[in-house]
């Protein structure tokens, strides 16, 4: 049913630490890895000179000019939030598109799918990509195949790009719960929402990049201001005059 | 928005479609025998063709049916809803007016009903969602009906029609108006949608991908609105004031069928419009509010 759950037991989802990610691709990799052997992302043209494909984590790169402080680079993975009031559910024709309430995730049931993409027009974010060779849509699933999945080893069940980050940039856990290590570190990082206006409440919290000291002069700075002696001195001044 | 000529082509025909079956159900005009036929024929083909040209923008459409399941949240399964209630609610008048039979008007103004409400949430499949600013505003169900209403009294040949028609033309720029000031109105930036206005002003350092993908190529359409300017005044003229125009001339149904092409043309360009020029926040992320 595309009608949102009151309220889910738990509110399962990630926490991203801006600090950490170092844009690396692995959770882009391990992630499209994951799904496309479970429920298929296609790509188009992969090795071709127009490349496409469904991904449903993407890694950003942002500069920013911080006023009093030197400027930053941050990287920034985007997936799906698994909104508590997710507007990509509630505007679904067929019921493919539902919000569990046990746990929160946002799913699609391909299986009613008509592909017709207001899901992904609905959702601020972009974390929908209908796959071009499949016409149904896609989106990330939490990886609900292993997060449940007890034929894995229990430090597997976990998403893969959590699973797979090598800076522990992402945490995997419950939101509802305030004595999480998720729930914690949010508290404890000032851990916030995207586009708060949108009214979507977002589950997944971004941890915002640690403030950085001002700069500091280089070490070699003096070096770059060396008044040239002796013959050195002259030939300065001679080859200056020609 | 990428304007997709399937979704322009069935939200215009259909549109006009329903506007006209609304008319025809009202009982304004009420023709017989074989005009009935006709009039009633445009009106069903405009509707129905309409509906299938938005078959076409769909990935999987075989779980077509599955669309009339969610009507109590979703906009687009009412629209499935008040297309089929309406579409079978007018078939009886039709029938009636051709043979004559003598149907009392109320089922017809009922079925004209039921088409206006289908015009009604088609727009609101559009107006609901707030991602895309510029289409999120009440003005946009007005507009739709607006072009419904006027394309139906035009094809009707109602006296009222040239009005109707000016009145479209004064919604329209009142949408473009309302509508260029939308996205600075909901305050979303790059610095929200990453969350980073909290540290500075961020911008775009590197791509996240170097090629298309899926919403580059749906949600992010840049290339229109160069011609905006030029468009605009070609569908105001060609889907307002010409055929006003040409409807106070004495030239009968000759005039009607000029105006209703005139009509037609400018009712596309302004649904072109309509979509190119609508922009989405996902756009922020890549650096294009696009």
């Amino acid at each position: 049913m595309t009608a949102l759950p009151h309220s889910t037991a738990k509110k399962l989802g990630l926490v991203i630490d801006l600090d950490t990610c170092v844009g690396c691709q692995a959770c882009v990799t391990a992630c499209k890895g994951w799904n496309d052997a479970g429920i298929g992302l296609s790509d188009q043209d992969p090795y071709g000179a127009d490349p496409s494909g469904t991904f449903l984590n993407r890694v950003h790169s942002y500069q920013v000019t911080v006023p009093d402080a030197p400027a930053q680079v941050v990287t920034f993975p985007r997936s799906c939030l698994h909104c508590d009031d997710a507007p990509c559910v509630t505007v679904c024709p067929t019921g493919a598109s539902y919000k569990r309430a046990e746990d929160g995730i946002v799913l699609v049931n391909e299986d009613a799918c008509i592909g017709c993409g207001l899901c992904a027009w609905a959702c601020p974010y972009g974390a929908r990509e209908m796959d071009a060779a499949q016409g149904v849509m896609k989106k990330c699933t939490l990886c609900v195949d292993r997060i449940y999945n007890e034929t894995l080893p229990e430090e597997d069940r976990e998403p893969a790009c959590v699973r797979t980050c090598p800076t522990n940039a992402r945490h995997f856990g419950d939101l509802a719960d305030p004595d999480s290590k998720v729930s914690q570190l949010v508290a404890a990082r000032g851990g916030y929402d995207l586009m708060p206006d949108m009214g979507t409440k977002p589950t997944n919290k971004y941890l915002p990049p640690r403030a950085k000291g001002p700069g500091t002069a280089s070490p070699l700075a003096p070096l770059l201001d060396i008044k040239a002696t002796g013959i050195a001195g002259w030939l300065d001044r001679m080859l200056g005059k020609i | 928005m990428h304007p997709a000529p399937s979704v322009i082509l069935f939200s215009t025909l259909s549109g006009l479609g329903f506007g006209f079956l609304a008319f025809l159900g009202w009982g304004a005009p009420t023709p017989s025998g074989w005009v009935a036929f006709f009039l009633w024929a445009l009106g069903y083909g405009l509707a129905v063709g309409g509906l299938l040209a938005s078959t076409f923008h769909l990935g999987n459409p075989k779980n077509a049916l599955k669309a009339f399941s969610q009507w109590r949240t979703s906009w687009l399964s009412r629209e499935a809803w008040a297309s089929v209630a309406s579409l079978l609610s007018l078939s009886p008048v039709a029938l009636s007016d051709i043979f004559g039979l003598g149907l009392p008007r109320l089922v017809g103004q009922v079925g004209g009903v039921l088409a206006l409400l289908t015009v009604f949430t088609t727009a609101m499949i559009y107006t609901q969602i707030k991602a895309v600013p510029r289409w999120h505003h009440w003005l946009t169900p007005v507009m739709f009906l607006g072009f419904a209403v006027a394309g139906g009294a035009l094809l009707s040949g109602h006296a009222w029609a040239p009005v109707l028609l000016l009145a479209v033309g004064a919604v329209l720029w009142a949408v473009w108006r309302v509508g260029d000031g939308a996205f600075a109105r909901a305050g979303q930036t790059m610095g929200t949608a990453t969350g980073l206005d909290r540290l500075g002003v961020p911008s775009v350092f590197d791509p996240a991908h170097t090629a298309g993908n899926y919403l580059k190529r749906e949600m992010i359409f840049v290339v229109g609105r160069k011609h905006a300017a030029k468009l605009r005044m070609l569908a105001l003229v060609l889907a307002s004031a010409l055929p006003a125009l040409v409807l106070i001339l004495p030239l009968g149904g000759a005039g009607i069928a000029l105006a209703g092409l005139m009509h037609l043309a400018g009712a596309l360009a302004a649904r072109w419009l309509f979509f190119a020029e609508a922009e989405h926040v996902v756009g922020l992320y890549y650096g294009a509010r696009g």
